[in-house]
């Protein structure tokens, strides 16, 4: 089947899904789905449907942004709008059948809003004036919520694999680069390097077999956005890794996820195994010659395993233990073929790049910093929640406006960005942009865009120690700055969270703090010492209290607390009765 | 349930067999032993240092290094806690502090009774969802401690999910 055949059929079916005699009933079950129960209000949902002897299409979908309403489920009856109710429980998931899939009434304060040209249901707001809606600008995360990832033809209705049809059809690989290169797109992935440069390394090699590599890893705590378009629209992924590859030469991709992670993990794979029975992964794509081939890698349980020379170590089923460079992945990469390390969310983007242009993708977003920004938004806020704004607003309107402002009688004191190895910022840093450079120049980072807010309940010094903690678990032991200084750094911490600092201890913080960073093979040495680094100057009193007056002035660290320490053991060991043959 | 070593040795060599995705390494042995049996046993480690040309050190070089790879049989049911900073910041040290003591345990490890294996958690993955823990790999989130434990014991009286 050619790609206008496969078209036709993908909207002939999405036309019978959205005109179905039969209520189609959408669920989020993402990540924060899956957490707060919609597997649960599936199981009901069916049971009572059965008993009721009702019939419905239920469809899982993905996230939609708006994680606080999960369990978030919709409802369209035919010639009606969608209707979406928020916070489903398996108690009310019952008064929803009974009252509007039989009775066609509703309790309207149960219901969130409606989507679709058909207007309202009943007197409920359209959804897209909510300003979680309102405020977002959807690109990578375009299709969540609406399509169900387990279908390639509602993603090929919805424009899926137009992008790569283009490419394939009408431009050289030159041109994808340049389309890219143009656009402005950084690297999604924390270190924000420009994409289209990333890629023309990869070209000048004549190597047959070149490996575009995917990273969602992201064993970042209080980031879910990589995970988030894996769960909720696995295929734009697919077909942006399909475009690196033309665009770069390469002949396979790599899509590497953590164990563990088995929503990703079992979604990428039937997004996979379809693309391929459908032609669109394989030999002679769309009959342009072109052949590239996917496939899924999991790496155990490291943070590190995200770093990329550390990734290809896992790939080849090795400890993720960074590599010295040169030579570099583009030279010598996984099994050493040169490659290429994407983030998801980068090469999820560039679908709609080369759809739309670079044009159009420059004009989102602010500076040098194009495009959306995918926001993990945790923490102290009314509703936190995975949203897609353009990049340029300002952290105000992130809380205020998406995080719907701070808990009840709490008000904001810190934000914890980028993730743990990013920076702490105090409540006077408002008016700061989601820029990759303003925010850098700031003392933090946006890097993979987690935003973690903290109330004035917070103490700055048991977040320091958390994310101290953190650091010095993943640490994967290579170098000795890291996995010493961490330790070292962590005891300093600990020390001052329980009152019993000793002198000059916030200089030796600095003096590990720097050794660290000179001293360390990839990012999470070097960078190890950032999070007490950007705290000090915006929570020195709070700092001062512990070691000075022996108080902490939220109370949170006078009950001792229990805080992981790592058991990674850093030489290879051997196995008691066990002997090599 | 601890298997005899020819049945264990059988399970072991169908596991690393059993594998779909075309690339088969060390660390994807392992995780699909894991999978399989629920822990790494040192028939394990020869198994997959045969099938991948490799020692028995450099496999277990491997296994230790990852915290998710377990040693010893497992209990019935799995019991795992966040502790990232947004389930820190929402809780999770009241979560963790409870569960611990309900399991009568100081640290990360399987209770006496052979019904509870408990881990710590760096992120779950819903941070939005914060404080969240992880019964029998079914997440549970905006929970607190008192609602931890009432469902650690309604898992305790469902079937072994050990795996």
């Amino acid at each position: 089947m050619n790609f206008e055949e496969l078209k036709d059929k993908a909207d002939q079916e999405w036309n019978l899904l959205n005109d179905s005699p039969l209520p189609v009933i959408r669920v989020g079950t993402a990540m924060c789905g899956h957490a707060s129960g919609a597997f649960r209000v599936i199981e009901e949902l069916k049971s009572i449907l059965s008993e009721k002897k009702i019939d419905a299409i239920i469809e899982e979908v993905g996230c939609l942004g708006l994680c606080y309403a999960e369990p978030l489920i919709d409802i369209k009856k035919q010639g009606q709008s969608r209707l979406f109710f928020n916070n489903v429980t398996t108690d009310s998931i019952n008064t929803i059948v009974e009252e509007y899939l039989i009775n066609n009434k509703i309790d309207t304060t149960s219901t969130l809003g409606y989507l679709g040209s058909e207007g309202p249901n009943f007197n409920e707001p359209d959804l897209n004036s909510l300003p979680g809606i309102a405020l977002q600008e959807r690109i990578a995360l375009r299709n969540a919520g609406h399509t169900s990832p387990g279908d390639i033809l509602q993603y090929i209705a919805n424009g899926g694999y137009g992008g790569l049809h283009k490419a394939l059809s009408s431009m050289e690989p030159s041109d994808v680069i340049d389309e890219v290169k143009n656009s402005g797109l950084r690297g999604r992935g924390g270190a924000a390097f420009p994409t289209g440069v990333k890629w023309s390394f990869l070209v000048g090699s004549s190597n047959p077999t070149k490996y575009i590599l995917c990273n969602c890893e992201e064993g970042d705590p209080g980031a879910f956005n990589d995970k988030g378009i894996l769960e909720s629209d696995p295929h734009t992924l697919l077909e942006g890794l399909l475009i690196a590859g033309y665009a770069t030469g390469a002949s396979n991709g790599i899509v590497f996820i953590r164990h563990g992670h088995n929503g990703p993990i079992n979604r990428t794979e039937e997004a996979i195994k379809q693309a391929k029975e459908l032609g669109i992964l394989g030999k002679n794509i769309f009959g342009s010659g072109f052949d590239f081939d996917i496939e899924v890698s999991l790496t155990g349980e490291s943070y590190v395993a995200g770093e990329e020379t550390a990734l290809m170590e896992a790939v080849e089923g090795k400890r993720s233990m960074p590599r010295y460079r040169p030579p570099f992945p583009a030279a010598f990469g996984v099994w050493g073929k040169p490659s290429n390390i994407n983030n998801v969310k980068s090469l999820s983007y560039t679908p709609e790049i080369v759809s739309k242009g670079a044009e159009w993708f420059s004009s989102i977003g602010v500076n040098k910093s194009t495009g959306t920004a995918i926001v993990c938004l945790s923490g102290d806020v009314n509703k936190p929640g995975l949203y897609e704004v353009p990049m340029g607003l300002t952290l105000k309107q992130v809380i205020d406006d998406l995080g719907g402002g701070m808990k009840e009688h709490q008000t904001l004191k810190l934000l914890q960005t980028g993730g743990p190895l990013g920076g702490v910022l105090g409540p006077d840093s408002t008016d700061i942009h989601i820029d990759f450079d303003e925010m850098r120049a700031a003392g933090a980072i946006f890097g993979s865009g987690g935003i973690i807010v903290g109330s004035n309940e917070v103490c700055a010094v048991d977040l320091t120690r958390i994310l101290v903690a953190f650091c010095q678990f993943e640490s994967c032991g290579k170098c000795f700055p890291c996995r010493l200084g961490m330790e070292h750094l962590l005891e300093i911490v600990e020390r001052i969270s329980n009152f019993e600092s000793q002198d000059g201890d916030m200089d030796l913080m600095k003096s590990v703090g720097g050794t660290m960073e000179a001293g360390s093979l990839c990012g999470h040495g070097q960078l190890g010492f950032g999070p007490i680094r950007s705290a000090i100057p915006h929570f020195e009193k709070d700092f001062r209290s512990h070691i000075e007056d022996g108080i902490c002035p939220t109370g949170s660290c006078n009950n001792p607390k229990i805080v992981p320490k790592n058991t990674r053991p850093y030489a290879q060991d051997f196995v008691v009765g066990v002997k090599n043959d | 349930m601890p298997a005899d070593n020819e049945t264990l040795r059988k399970q072991i060599i169908e596991a690393i067999a059993s594998q779909h995705r075309p690339t088969v390494t060390v660390l994807s042995s392992l995780l699909a032993i894991q999978d399989a049996i629920g822990y790494i046993p040192n028939e394990a480690i020869e198994e997959v240092a045969v099938q991948q040309d490799t020692t028995v050190n450099a496999v277990f070089g491997v296994a230790s290094f990852y915290p998710n790879f377990r040693f010893t049989p497992p209990n019935n049911h799995s019991i795992e806690v966040c502790w990232g900073p947004t389930c820190h910041l929402e809780g999770s040290s009241n979560i963790l502090q409870a569960v611990l003591d309900y399991l009568d345990l100081k640290e990360e490890g399987d209770t006496q009774d052979g019904e509870f294996s408990f881990r710590f958690n760096t992120c779950l993955g819903a941070c939005s969802q914060a404080p969240v823990i992880s019964l029998n790999h079914e997440l549970f989130g905006k929970i607190s401690p008192d609602e931890s434990i009432k469902l650690i014991k309604e898992i305790k009286s469902s079937e072994p999910k050990h795996i």
